[in-house]
């Protein structure tokens, strides 16, 4: 279910009364609906699904969350399993 | 475990009493129409109608003979139009057959009320493909239905050319052991036709690939190989070609996914809107069949011409699944590459 | 794409199975629950390289699939009136009603539409003031706000000529369902990370509990897919069921209240019908007494359209993980993607499709 995509906040307007924002995948632009994260901002990450931001990314757990695969992975080469 | 060998399509001809959009798709449906509605329906007189292109004797010449409507929308995209395409995608039938492309005609069908400034585009741009093509449009029509039957231009192309003695290449042909050889990059053109489209409307610096091909297919023939197949990936897109020539030559194909050359706009935009990058439309890219110590000359030939540039090995014709097109994902699991079915769908899920 | 890309590094790909393998003592049966997730297990070949013994059941996670047949046959009776656009994601227009699918609607003269957000369909009905403009409301709770935002905005801006027709599913009380069937396998669950985007995690620790299943909330790419596999199996092995969240870059503990207020103000509970399973009690959405003006099944008057499921098709069971696709005789048959009969070939992430297209080749 519910296909969504991490895209980069280029920049806000408000349209009709609700908040959008022109956001960036990797070079694909699409107008997204910001009523749910209000007050992102350009530069953020946004979770974007039909066209709507659901979420935003949270960058610093995302690295934390690489980190630990990382981590992990040198653990098992280091003592040959894990913990 | 099923086996998926001499899998054949349960149901010939989808359930339907109508036409629908899928049998325009270049997947099963269209496939199925040609051979189970179209074909009978010749009777005699059909033969090879199933071909894209068809090689003809005619006074002592082997003649390279096809045709191919344009229904595209919309008319205008990055990277070109409807009259580039017309005229790219006929040279490059032909060229797939190994053909030298000379003559084309044109057909346009005209919705009342389309701007005579948009027709002028689309003739401007068809002479130059033309011209640039090498190939002279000599003979065609005109026809206007009302307004609301078409979407402004539908445009028919018709192309002759000349084979080469000798030169056999098409989808039966391919081997077990063939290199399989892509020109360049996958899905520009069906991306930069879907940025455009209405309620899908995306921005993206992906443009249309379409170009003509058959000054790449002589430099590759020019290297004295044997080329088995040719074939240009357009609707349902290298998906679509690999499955068809895999069941023509019931052979297997075994692709290395990490080869495939996508583009990272194209692979965005397929994110963004869950589509299979494999199953959308290239206008200027060929994929080849060669054996595979022609392979690395052939490469070498693709590479230095301006439409091969980037030319890769992606895969190899096997012995197994045949029929069946394969691809060995990173992580080094595997996954069928399958014929896509109709329309390409943005999905939600 | 970034955040898309790091997360399918084959290289720490293949270090976190190798910790799945070194983990596993036993074999395992897990759910994921999320159409998504079964989408990136099969295109990446997950489910091939797990330890032998370790089962990937493919869970109702697909909202195109679920959506019952008599909803769609509602959605072309809607559709085949005339002075109708009926706009739907594209998924759902080649999900068989009993007889026909949106797009044989469509060729025989129906004005249908894809669209790429609710939003597009509520600037079509903006355009076209003369005309009455129906978007399909399907999807788990991830779609919802998309959906309830479309509807207020409706409301609010006052374009009379646009309606919803609904036909939303939640994921916990299938959740519950599958752990109370008699015959239920699931020994742990993988949670739709972007459902949980929105709901937050709250949902999910009592039901651990309850059914003793450890329950991860986890993301879509082939690392957050293997980290969740892992992580199930770890608490298996130490006899632990608990909700972990896998995907926290996406999910926070509360999701979105913002999204939760509007969904809140728009939605109701009712039960629903799901394809292939069932009727589910609590498990849907429905529009409030509020917004029951733009309700389709109302402003249509097709509430009484009712449509029996087919007798062959073994989808229910699939989706329960009690059989596997090629299981069912209808499989590959009768019953393909092009010709699907039941919920699970219907959607390219349906477990039969899935199955169908992606099924590795030799052993």
């Amino acid at each position: 279910m519910c296909l969504a995509v991490p895209g980069r906040v280029v920049r806000v307007s408000v349209v009709d009364g609700t908040p959008m924002a022109e956001v960036d995948f990797g070079g694909v632009r699409k107008d997204v609906c910001l009523q749910y994260v209000p007050d992102a901002a350009p530069g953020e990450y946004l979770i974007v699904h039909v066209g709507f931001a659901i979420q935003r990314l949270d960058e610093e757990s995302a690295r934390r969350t690489l980190d630990e695969f990382t981590r992990l992975g040198l653990l098992e080469e280091e003592f040959g399993e894990v913990p | 475990m099923i086996s998926f060998e001499d899998w054949s399509c349960p149901v010939p001809l989808r359930d339907t009493p109508n036409v629908v959009a899928g049998h325009g798709g270049g997947g099963a449906m269209s496939a199925d129409l040609v051979r189970h509605l179209l074909i009978p329906g010749y009777g005699d007189a059909g033969g090879t109608a199933d071909r894209d292109c068809a090689v003809v004797e005619a006074g002592g010449a082997r003649l390279a003979f096809t045709t191919d409507a344009y229904v595209v929308q919309p008319m205008f995209f990055p990277g070109g139009s409807i009259g580039d395409l017309a005229v790219n995608g006929t040279v490059n039938d032909l060229a797939m057959a190994g053909a030298t492309p000379l003559y084309l005609s044109a057909a346009f069908i005209l919705e009342e009320g389309t701007p005579l400034a948009d027709l002028g585009r689309i003739s401007a741009a068809m002479g130059a493909a033309a011209t640039a093509a090498g190939v002279r449009l000599v003979t065609g029509d005109t026809k206007v239905v009302g307004h609301g039957n078409g979407d402004g231009v539908y445009l028919t192309t018709s192309g002759v050319g000349v084979v080469a003695d000798g030169v056999e290449i098409e989808p039966r042909r391919a081997a077990v052991g063939d290199a399989v050889l892509i020109s360049g990059d996958l899905g520009r053109h069906g991306v930069a036709v879907l940025s455009c489209r209405e309620n899908l409307e995306f921005g993206t610096t992906v443009a249309s690939d379409t170009a003509p091909l058959h000054g790449l297919v002589a430099a590759m023939l020019a290297t004295g190989a044997d080329l088995h197949v040719l074939r240009d990936p357009t609707r349902g897109g290298l998906a679509a070609a690999l499955n068809e020539i895999a069941a023509a030559a019931r052979v297997g194909v075994e692709l290395t996914e990490r080869d495939l050359p996508v583009p990272d706009g194209v692979a965005d935009a397929c994110h963004l809107l869950g589509l299979d990058p494999l199953q959308v439309a290239n206008e200027g890219r060929l994929v080849a069949f060669v054996r595979p110590d022609h392979a690395e000359d052939v490469l070498a030939a693709m590479r230095a011409h301006p439409y091969g540039t980037g030319a890769r090995r992606i895969g190899t014709c096997v012995a197994g699944h045949p029929g069946m097109v394969v691809a060995r994902t990173a992580l080094g699991g595997t996954r069928v590459i399958s014929m896509p079915i109709g329309e390409q769908l943005p999905r939600i899920c | 794409m970034k955040y898309l890309d790091e997360f399918s590094d084959p290289d720490l790909a293949r270090s976190l199975l190798r910790q799945i393998h070194a983990a596993t003592t036993r074999p395992w049966a897990l759910m994921e629950v999320c159409g998504g997730q079964t989408h990136s297990i099969i295109r990446h070949g997950i489910d091939q390289l797990l330890p032998e013994g370790v089962e990937m059941i493919h869970g109702p996670g697909c909202p195109v699939c679920v959506t019952p047949l008599s909803v769609i046959d509602k959605a072309l009776a809607i559709a085949a009136r005339p002075g109708v656009i009926f706009c739907s994601f594209g998924d759902m227009l080649r999900v068989p009603g009993s007889g026909r699918d949106l797009f044989e609607v469509r060729g025989a003269g129906a004005d249908v539409r894809v669209v790429y957000s609710p939003l597009d369909a509520l600037g079509i009905a903006r355009d076209n003031p003369d005309r009455e403009v129906v978007f399909f409301g399907i999807g788990f709770e991830t779609t919802a706000p998309a959906n309830a935002l479309t509807v207020h905005q409706a409301r609010r801006l006052g374009i009379r000529n646009f309606s919803l027709l609904v036909s939303h599913v939640l994921v916990p009380p299938a959740i519950s369902a599958i752990m109370e069937s008699p015959r239920c396998r699931v020994q742990g669950f993988l949670a739709a990370g972007h459902v949980c985007s929105v709901m937050g995690t709250s949902e999910y620790p009592s039901l651990s509990q309850k059914y003793g299943v450890p329950i991860v909330v986890t993301g879509f790419e082939p690392l957050d897919v293997l980290e969740g596999i892992r992580q199930a199996i770890v608490q298996l092995e130490q006899g632990r069921h608990e909700t972990r969240n896998a995907y926290p870059r996406a999910v926070p503990e509360t999701g979105n209240p913002v999204a939760r207020q509007m969904l809140a103000d728009v939605f109701e509970v009712t039960d629903r019908a799901w394809r292939g399973i069932g009727t589910i009690p609590g498990s849907g959405w429905r529009l409030t007494e509020r917004y029951r003006d733009f309700d389709a099944e109302h402003r249509f008057d097709v509430t009484g359209v009712h449509a029996a499921e087919s007798a062959l098709c073994r989808s229910g069971e699939v989706l329960q993980g009690l059989i596997k696709p090629h299981e069912c005789a209808a499989f590959g048959r009768v019953c393909t993607p092009r010709q699907p009969l039941g919920a699970t070939m219907v959607s390219s992430e349906g477990a039969c499709a899935a199955y169908y297209t992606y099924r590795r080749v030799a052993g």
